[in-house]
């Protein structure tokens, strides 16, 4: 379990992590997501005590992360596939890791298997592909068979067959009672993976609650209904209340019923039913809607960014504040990722420009 | 925003694009092979410290060596002071070597030559326009280095009664000579640069050929030097910046036999690089 | 429009692409789908004439590409957004590009303000984040206002805004006319995104269809029903030839059978229908079913057991 509690993290005037209370809890994948400049790194950082909050605090169990006795194994964490010694074989990176932690050897072969590195355990590292990289990465983190399992945009640079062993992976260790925390920009993968979601913005927490409420409360959903006999089904639904939208192709979105209710207004007027299904906001969507609507997210910035009609303009830079800039129109600016140049290092972005 | 309507883009905000006329050219090539050196401030420094450390060192070899001789005006009078002042060119020869091979190389280490060539697929504008480009600078450089280093140097000379100017006998030729050379050593890194798309080895085989080979052709007997020394890039192409034409060993070729021998190795290797750069997948 | 025909490529004795024929059209997104080593980014590089092919040829709009009178107002092409000089401005970097097509500078501009760069333009690229650097690639490629865009990745280090907005664009450009060629290994947002798939295996075509005819042809239909007679309804609908299996306690899962034919059936037997939805396979499942028992598909080192 993971628990923050009015964590706080300032850079001089800039507020990167503000007051974030949340709960990482066992048994399910939790997703954490936000824009780049939203703290998400900087929030990550501070569960693992690269980074000391300004103030509040967050326990690991209960326990800030540098009072922990073994964190690698309460803790696993994947962040940056590429932090391995290209020289080692994967065999001897993970023997390396074991010892510097006490852990037995036979941990090693234990996760080797598990990630299915078995039969090029013994290659160097510096020859590893993405994918196989991310996979020694995984079973460095799953070393101490910890509690907890963080993970930093796992399936960058997987292929399908990776994508969705690396899911499939979570949810299985979810389902062993562990702790999953995946940070991820993927939305249509967060889709399939998250049982939970924690959404931050701007420093602040936006959202701590499981997807399908999160989905609930950020979208509208419909009924679709087809049917041959429309003419007159449609005015049938509208007089009950609830509103119906025609389509283009014949077929109607009716709000505010279930379809059940759909189900059985066709059942008692004797009327044909094609199709009656419950659509819902994909997680995108949803969090569009909530990133939107939410003023404090778009500090004086534009609104109407990324929403699904806008084609042309550009996310509101979200992504620049890696320079600090300030707008010097006297806007609120969006508290910046620190910049790498003067501020404290930020590890999971990825390595710069590799020359 | 534009009041410009272009219905067909939506790439809005975006005056649209002056109708094509004409094809990617050479000249457009030319033109961003001057953005690209121009733009890169490290670029900008190596240049920088070639004419540096050649003036500096040829300035320090000329006072050092005006002030610390013993020999009369006229003893002096008959060596090559006018190659001995510019000597810093030795040196200053190694860090075109680096300009001429970067120029090259570093859109293979950064993976640059890819965006380029996705630009500018056809691959002779694009090689002939970076060809064209560090030959004009590196004769630019080349030639600061060299009148610099001389005429800074002529007075040192004048301290001990030596009268050298522009106007001395060959002078003139050899201090244009220099920046020649210099340019040549540029050209040959360019060329060998291309061919192996390597930062390391270019250097590595630009540093052999003008100062490893001499040092070990020093070490075979004398008949045999006798025969290959001239040829020696270094050696044959010295003589463009000279006004005496000896040898310790052998015969040396004059001005302008030894200066197209030299720039025979940076045709041989331009070829190469050629052929590499066109031909292979990039 | 791109045209591939018996495209091939050696490198001595490994054949890493294999008699390649394929045509990718405008006014779509075609996605371009294979799992690492199917020869992906060759088959890209080969369409840009990076790499030569051994045998077979590929032509865009007609002619090769290096024969394009203005290459980049042919094809804009983000393959690796890494493949920049870190110590050139992304002003300068988009500027060199440009001069080599005659492009006017004020499109350096404008496309550095397309893609959110313009607070950054005379910063130095080395210092980008991911998601920049991708900006950055992005707007090389629309530099000249192509008529054909490929892209690899192009998601890669973008923000869930970042990522929408990506996909709106090659929508929105595919909408226009042009020819979108996008590879990615993202199935869930190709699903959202492509119209039209392309997908090799070991260097060979292994489908060219529609988005739809792909999730069809690889997985089965099925039909969700809820109703308050469940035990009944089953009954008729095995009687009718459908496969039947429950779903949770509320609802059946029917294959064989279509959504207006169970709900005929439903009406005809006075049976109350609370849900009739079709639950298609997403594209990834689709996409793992073609694969499993392809032989030739699957990599040296399978799933599970490593790459």
């Amino acid at each position: 379990m993971i628990q923050a509690t009015a964590l706080t993290k300032r850079y001089g005037t800039k507020v990167a992590v503000d007051h974030a209370e949340f709960t990482v809890a066992p048994g399910k994948v939790t997703g954490f997501l936000g824009p780049n400049g939203a703290g998400k790194s900087t929030t990550m950082r501070m569960i693992l005590g690269l980074d000391r909050p300004t103030s509040g605090s967050v326990t690991i169990n209960g326990i800030p992360y540098d009072k922990l006795a073994a964190p690698l194994r309460e803790v696993g964490a994947l962040l940056d596939a590429k932090a391995v010694h290209g020289g080692r074989s994967a065999y001897n990176h993970l023997q390396v890791l074991a010892k510097a932690n006490g852990l037995p050897r036979a941990r090693v072969d234990t996760v080797i298997d598990l990630v299915g590195l078995h039969s090029v355990a013994k290659k160097r590292a510096g020859g590893f592909s993405l994918g196989m990289g991310q996979r020694l990465g995984i079973a460095a983190a799953l070393l101490g068979d910890p509690g907890i399992v963080m993970f930093d945009e796992p399936v960058n640079g997987l292929d399908p067959e990776g994508i969705l062993w690396i899911r499939n992976l979570m949810k299985a260790l979810a389902a062993e009672g562990r702790t999953v925390f995946v940070s991820s920009h993927l939305m249509s993968e967060m889709a399939l993976t998250a049982d939970h979601l924690v959404v931050i913005g701007l420093g602040r927490i936006l959202a701590d609650e499981p997807m399908a409420e999160f989905i609930a409360k950020n979208s509208v959903s419909y009924v679709l209904v087809r049917s041959p006999q429309m003419a007159d089904l449609a005015p049938k639904l509208a007089l009950r209340g609830w509103r119906v939208e025609m389509q283009g192709d014949g077929s109607a979105h009716v709000y505010d019923a279930k379809p059940s209710q759909i189900g059985d207004v066709a059942g008692t007027e004797q009327l044909w039913l094609h199709e009656l299904t419950l659509v819902h906001s994909s997680l995108e969507e949803a969090f569009m809607r909530l990133t939107a609507s939410s003023v404090e997210y778009h500090a004086g910035g534009t609104a109407g960014t990324g929403t699904t009609q806008d084609a042309a303009k550009p996310p509101s830079s979200p992504d620049a504040p890696v320079w600090g800039e300030a707008a010097g129109d006297g806007r609120a600016q969006p508290p910046a990722e620190p910049d790498p140049s003067g501020q404290p290092p930020t590890p999971y972005q990825n390595s710069e420009r590799g020359q | 925003m534009s009041t410009i309507t272009d219905t067909r883009s939506t790439l809005t905000g975006l005056t649209p694009l002056p109708p094509a006329s004409g094809r990617a050219g050479f000249g457009g090539a030319l033109r961003s092979e001057w953005t690209k050196i121009r733009s890169v401030k490290s670029t900008v420094w190596t240049l920088a410290a070639a004419i540096i450390i050649s003036v500096g060192i040829s300035t320090l070899g000329n006072w050092g060596q005006a002030s610390h001789t013993s020999l009369s005006a006229a003893d002096l009078a008959r060596r090559d002071l006018v190659q001995r002042s510019m000597f810093g060119i030795m040196l200053g020869q190694l860090v075109m070597v680096v300009f001429g091979a970067l120029a090259i190389t570093s859109e293979y280490a950064t993976g640059m030559v890819r965006t380029s060539l996705t630009a500018q697929p056809r691959r002779l504008h694009v090689y002939f326009a970076k060809l064209v480009i560090v030959t004009v600078i590196a004769f630019v450089v080349g030639e600061i280095i060299s009148f610099a280093s001389f005429l800074i140097g002529t007075h040192f000379w004048a301290t001990k009664g030596v009268d050298l100017s522009l106007s001395s006998h060959g002078a003139l030729q050899a201090v244009i000579g220099g920046g020649l050379y210099l340019d040549g050593a540029a050209l040959l890194a360019f060329g060998v640069g291309a061919a192996l798309r390597h930062t390391a080895g270019t250097i590595t085989v630009g540093v052999f050929l003008l100062f490893v080979v001499s040092i070990i052709v020093n070490f075979m007997p004398d008949s045999w030097q006798a025969d290959i020394d001239k040829y020696l890039p270094a050696n044959a192409g010295g003589q463009v910046w000279a006004t005496q034409h000896t040898a310790d060993v052998g015969t040396a070729f004059g001005a302008w036999a030894g200066f197209a021998v030299y720039i025979c190795y940076a045709v041989i290797a331009l070829l190469a690089g050629l052929l590499v750069f066109k031909r292979k997948d990039a | 429009m791109i045209e591939a025909v018996g495209l091939t490529k050696r490198y001595g004795d490994r054949l890493a692409v294999d008699q390649l024929s394929f045509s990718v059209k405008a006014g779509q997104v075609t996605g371009f789908l294979g799992p690492n080593g199917a020869g992906k980014s060759t088959t890209m590089r080969m369409i840009l004439g990076l790499d030569a092919p051994t045998s077979g040829r590929v032509t865009v709009g007609g002619k090769p590409f290096a024969q394009a009178a203005y290459p980049m107002r042919e094809v804009g092409a983000l393959l690796d957004a890494k493949a920049v000089h870190g110590g050139r401005s992304a002003y300068n970097h988009l500027l060199c590009l440009a001069q080599t097509n005659n492009l006017p500078t004020r499109r350096v501009d404008e496309v550095l303000e397309l893609v959110g760069l313009a607070a950054v333009a005379k910063k130095r690229s080395k210092g980008f984040s991911l998601g920049m650097g991708q900006r950055l690639g992005i707007a090389a490629a629309l530099l000249g206002d192509p008529q054909v865009l490929m892209f690899d990745e192009p998601v890669n280090g973008l923000d869930p805004e970042g990522i929408l907005w990506i996909r709106n664009l090659m929508k929105a450009l595919a909408a226009e006319g042009r020819t979108v060629f996008v590879s990615s290994h993202l199935m869930s947002e190709m699903e959202n995104t492509a119209d039209h798939l392309v997908v090799i295996g070991r260097g060979r075509l292994v489908a060219d269809c529609s988005v739809q005819e792909f999730i069809d042809n690889n997985s089965e239909l099925s039909i969700r029903v809820k109703t308050p007679e469940l035990t009944k309804l089953n009954t008729v609908l095995t009687d009718k030839g459908a496969i039947v299996r429950a779903d949770g306690d509320e609802a059946l899962l029917v294959t064989r059978l279509g959504m207006t034919e169970i709900g005929d059936l439903a009406f005809d037997n006075g049976i109350r229908v609370h849900e009739l939805s079709p639950i298609q396979a997403s594209l990834e499942q689709a996409f793992m079913e073609l694969t499993k028992d392809s032989v030739e598909y699957h990599a040296a080192v399978p799933a599970g057991k490593g790459a």
